[in-house]
């Protein structure tokens, strides 16, 4: 099966690790990966401000970059659910405003065979145990494109639950909204910042060293929010914690920003260097 | 809408005094999240949940595609029933309407049923303009009139208020609006609603007419049908010799039997009742059996506006049960007045800058008070996506467009402050369809990484200020991928 990663642009410029992460997965599971270069970003954040028009045609060059191959993963709930659930609607969109069904047909064939990485897991692969070892306590958050728009469901959860050493506990209030929301976390700072604290709280109520997900721009919130209320909790994706074996542990710090916990501290910077231990 | 909103400031401003408020938090989130967990489960007990989610939809979709028809068939059964209908297009001319009717029966007062449409359109402002006394009778309605607040939810207009500060409230004003309240009030529920129930009484019995609004009009028979938890609603449209009902035009069903739908819906869905306990419905009027004189004001006021916009008009399909209210995680934290109109939460965020159109500050900062998280489209009983709405409203504000406004087709102008955004979502798209200009912009990020502050300045402050900046890794990954072919080259 040809299978190309979608990285996103996030991950792609901020963490690299998280993309390494899904090749050494997928290559360990007997997939071969390609990242087609000619991909950037699936225009999420202009439409969901308000500018679509604008993520026209990035939605035109991910159907370019993406339209050969067989099947296209990506490590993130919200822009796999950019394309699934919105490129069809663009196309709707340009229809109803009698541009034609150009854009509708450009973009139909991505849709289907875009999956989420624990959906192309669980229903393309047919694995629950990856073969992975991560000995931490571990919460994990369902993200709300991922739960409501993709409907991951329990996808993730049967993911960790089969790996080795994890320590699985249940978030009180998993499935509320941890307040990132794109250019929400701007827009409306405050009640950003209280949603995020809340979350936070929650999972440090936990006990669990790690907070888990499956979108990195969530992440990068309760991340940095986790570090401002300078919690001992971590945040790590759910593709480090899948690739992390026995014979190659991985520390998973990445997607903590400077002078989250102690873990990561000041080092954290120094992980977005690490290369893969051979 | 009412004028007590007129004026508002943003969203964001409104919201950062609520958010601060550690007593109004600590109310809405013990009310938001009973009500919530209350819901799930009187949801759960119905298996066929999603069919009657999906029919609902579907009734209200095919009313409001032929509206003209069902509203002309309404006035005729109402008509033919013995009641008067008015056409309102504007809050101006229903409160006009309204206003004329009570002065012609010579009153000086009236008694209210809980009703959104006569609070979108202020017409208790307007009465009392005339010397007409509107008093409510909802016990949140009346916590809220006599405290001279504002209402913060849909269903419970008081949510923001604790027991201590409504037992306050009652002590302070009732006497001046009526019967005062009894010496030594304390705040146990029950003898707060013994306070509103014998202040209440004697309104009921001296009341000469009643106004309410509608959950629905049958168009079929002409029935209007309000569906209520005190009984304060089956006093206010019996007891009085002159009714007067003021319905939004989108609240008409076809036929009697759609009614089966949103009878189970709409009580699970706002007060998680499987039945609520009062459902009022009547036909025109009927000798020796309630009010003599009825009057049906239908209220344009935005709605035929609202409909002829495709992706917003599901709005239309809301049946005010408040749901999205209760599982919103920003209207939990911002409060009900932020959003400065009659409707807040999600709903209120995709209707008020439709009804009212995007040019006032507030109007145009609600498509924005939401992190798009998707609870609301999950609970609502008629599937309103209002993230799409929001979406979409956030399109027509940015960039403009076309836009209907009293009927006309107007283009609208993007809204001001939006200059700077809009430049940076365009520099965005252009280097994001450049992969080349961003793999350089990325390697300079990396290149002057450790040269990049802890802290943002200027606006900046709106993620730094509470939350660590991201920190740039030396390399991304399409320059590792490069250098090592996808990592076949790494040896170490």
């Amino acid at each position: 099966m040809r299978v190309a990663l979608f990285l996103t642009c996030v991950n792609d410029t901020l963490y690299p690790d998280t993309g390494r992460a899904v090749v050494d997965l997928l290559t360990r599971l007997g997939v071969e990966v390609d990242f087609p270069m000619g991909q950037t970003c699936c225009g999420q954040a202009h439409y969901n401000t308000g500018y679509r028009h604008e993520a026209e045609p990035l939605a035109r060059r991910f159907a370019e970059v993406f339209g050969e191959y067989e099947a296209i993963v990506t490590p993130s709930g919200s822009c796999g659910a950019m394309v699934r659930e919105l490129y069809p609607r663009m196309g709707e969109r340009a229809r109803a405003e009698g541009r034609g069904d150009t854009l509708a047909r450009t973009l139909a064939p991505v849709v289907p065979k875009t999956y989420e990485l624990t959906e192309f897991l669980v229903d393309v692969l047919g694995v629950t145990d990856v073969g992975a070892y991560y000995p931490h306590t571990v919460t994990y958050h369902p993200t709300c494109h991922g739960l409501r728009g993709l409907g991951l469901g329990d996808r993730p959860r049967r993911l960790l639950r089969a790996v080795g050493g994890l320590e699985l506990r249940e978030l009180p209030g998993a499935e509320e909204c941890c307040g990132f929301g794109g250019t929400f976390a701007l827009k409306n700072s405050d009640v950003s910042a209280a949603m995020g604290a809340d979350k936070v709280r929650n999972a440090e109520s936990t006990g669990a060293e790690v907070l888990c997900a499956a979108d990195n721009s969530c992440l990068m919130h309760i991340g940095g929010t986790m570090g401002r209320l300078r919690t001992g909790m971590r945040p790590v994706h759910i593709a480090e914690i899948l690739a992390s074996t026995e014979a190659r542990p991985r520390a998973g710090t990445e997607a903590g920003p400077a002078g989250t916990g102690a873990i990561a501290g000041a080092g954290s910077r120094a992980n977005g260097t690490e290369e893969p231990k051979a | 809408m009412s004028g007590t909103f007129i004026g508002m400031p943003a969203f964001p401003k409104a919201a950062h005094e609520a958010v601060n408020n550690a007593t109004l938090r600590g109310n809405l989130r013990h009310a938001t999240h009973t009500i919530r967990a209350k819901r799930a489960k009187a949801v759960a007990e119905v298996s066929d949940w999603a069919e009657l989610r999906e029919a609902g939809k579907r009734i209200k979709d095919h009313t409001l595609r032929h509206l003209d028809r069902y509203l002309v068939q309404l006035e005729e059964s109402v008509t033919a029933a013995g009641g008067v209908v008015h056409w309102a297009a504007d809050a101006e001319e229903a409160n006009r309407i309204v206003t004329d009717l009570v002065r012609a029966t010579g009153e000086s007062e009236v008694v209210k049923v809980k009703s959104m449409a006569t609070q979108e359109i202020g017409l208790n402002e307007a009465l009392e303009a005339a010397g007409i006394r509107a008093y409510e009778t909802d016990l949140a309605e009346l916590i809220v009139q006599l405290g001279k607040d504002r209402p913060s939810h849909i269903l419970v207009p008081a949510i923001h208020r604790n027991r201590g500060e409504i037992r306050d409230v009652f002590v302070r004003e009732m006497g001046a609006w009526g019967r005062a309240a009894p010496e030594g009030l304390t705040d146990t529920p029950a003898e707060l609603a013994e306070a509103a129930r014998l202040h209440l009484r004697e309104k009921f019995l001296r009341a000469k007419v009643g106004v309410s609004g509608a959950n629905f009009m049958v168009a079929e028979t002409g029935t209007l049908v309000v569906v209520e938890s005190e009984g304060n609603g089956r006093m206010c449209l019996t007891l009085p010799e002159t009714l007067i009902s003021v319905v939004g035009i989108e609240k008409v069903v076809p036929a009697w039997r759609d009614l089966e739908v949103f009878l189970q819906t709409l009580p699970r869905s706002s007060t998680a009742e499987r039945m609520n306990p009062y459902t009022s419905m009547w036909t025109g009027t009927t000798d020796g059996d309630g009010p003599r004189t009825f009057h049906l004001v239908l209220l344009d006021n935005g709605r035929t506006d609202t409909l002829a916009d495709e992706v917003g008009r599901q709005a239309l399909r809301c049946i005010r049960c408040s749901a999205c209210l209760n599982v919103c995680p920003v209207y939990e934290r911002a409060g009900g007045h932020a959003y400065g109109s009659v409707y807040p939460g999600p709903i209120g965020a995709i209707l008020s800058p439709q009804l009212r159109g995007t040019a006032s500050e507030i109007d145009a900062s609600l498509p924005y008070a939401s992190s798009l998280c998707g609870a609301c489209y999950d609970v609502c009983p008629v599937a309103i996506d209002i993230p799409e709405v929001l979406v979409h409203l956030r399109e027509r504000i940015a960039q403009g467009g076309r836009a209907t406004r009293n009927g006309d087709t107007v283009v609208l102008r993007p809204a001001k402050g939006h200059a700077a955004e809009r430049a940076a979502m365009r520099a965005a798209r252009w280097a994001f369809d450049r992969p080349g200009a961003l793999r350089a912009g990325q390697r300079l990020a990396s290149g002057t990484r450790r040269f990049h502050p802890r802290t943002l300045p200027g606006p900046g402050r709106a993620w730094s200020g509470t939350r660590e900046l991201p920190a740039v890794p030396a390399e991304s990954f399409r320059a590792w991928w490069q250098r090592t072919r996808g990592g076949k080259d790494v040896t170490e």
